[in-house]
């Protein structure tokens, strides 16, 4: 699935600049706890997360993740998005919860991927 | 791709950047062109390290050697060192506090990653004097 898609299935505003919404990702992981990201995320290219702080987008970085999708409306402040752009990830903010997030995402084919533990 | 030793020092007093000496590593490894599985391994394990030195131990000292074979890690605190490392290592088991769990972190899985990502790995620690970890990671 394109950037793009999750976009438009989240209604997700996108928070960083110079973001290409056209990449492709090929699975997906939702957390609240960046050790388990850290442990079980394999190839998974996007983190959906109700967390905001700056270690949120150094996991995703330590995980090649392309994209970060911050839920229930959260926006993270500047710095963080200021790393996030300096390692080239894309931020979307959306209204909807962590629950529905990854349902929307699911249900249009965007799965979780192999995560179980190595 | 050449030897290359690096000197990083954890900050204890500002978890933000936490991450900043595996992020450094991280880019210098995938600039020399080392295989992205072993970069990946690397940044990972340390990153759980350096991590665990801003939270556990008020900050430390990290040693990198970089080899065409393998990337070795070194990382030394003065902090309050841990009492069982058998308890320690095992996945789960955390004294966090709950501010440290509520930035994501504490779920007691950092030394259990640490040791699944590298292809060695040593501890070793002493109540009130420290604490000092290995961890070796081969370039296959
Ligand atoms: N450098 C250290 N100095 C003192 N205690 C440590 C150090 N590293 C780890 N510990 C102790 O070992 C426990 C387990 O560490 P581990 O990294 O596995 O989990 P955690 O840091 O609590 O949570 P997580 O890594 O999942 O965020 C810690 O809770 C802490 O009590
Ligand atoms: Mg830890």
């Amino acid at each position: 699935m394109r950037i793009s898609e999750i976009i438009t299935t989240l209604g997700a505003e996108v928070l960083t600049e110079g973001a290409d919404t056209s990449r492709e990702v090929h699975a997906a992981c939702g957390s609240d706890m960046m050790s388990d990201v850290l442990a079980y995320v394999k190839d998974q290219g996007v983190l959906i997360t109700g967390l905001t702080n700056p270690q949120v987008v150094r996991t995703a970085s330590m995980m090649d993740m392309v994209c970060i999708v911050f839920v229930r409306g959260k926006r993270p402040d500047n710095t963080v998005l200021q790393l996030a752009e300096e390692f080239g990830i894309i931020v979307l903010a959306t209204q909807h919860t962590m629950y529905n997030t990854c349902g929307m995402l699911y249900e249009k084919g965007l799965h979780g991927g192999n995560n179980t533990a190595q | 791709m050449p030897n290359i030793h690096m000197h990083y020092v954890v900050p204890g007093d500002d978890f933000t950047r936490a991450g900043e000496a595996s992020a450094d590593l991280k880019a210098r490894l995938k600039k020399l062109g080392m295989p992205s599985d072993a970069v990946r391994k690397v940044a990972i394990a340390l990153y759980e390290g350096e991590i665990n030195l801003a939270i556990h131990a008020g900050g430390g000292e990290i040693e990198v050697q970089v080899f065409p074979d393998k990337v070795e890690m070194t990382l030394t605190d003065t902090g309050p060192g841990i009492p069982d490392i058998d308890l320690a290592m095992r996945a789960g088991w955390s004294t966090a506090p709950d501010e440290v769990r509520s930035l994501g972190f504490g779920a007691g899985m950092g030394l259990p990653n640490m040791k699944n990502y590298a292809d060695d790995f040593e501890i070793e620690s002493e109540v009130g004097v420290g604490t000092r970890v290995f961890m070796r990671v081969n370039v296959a």
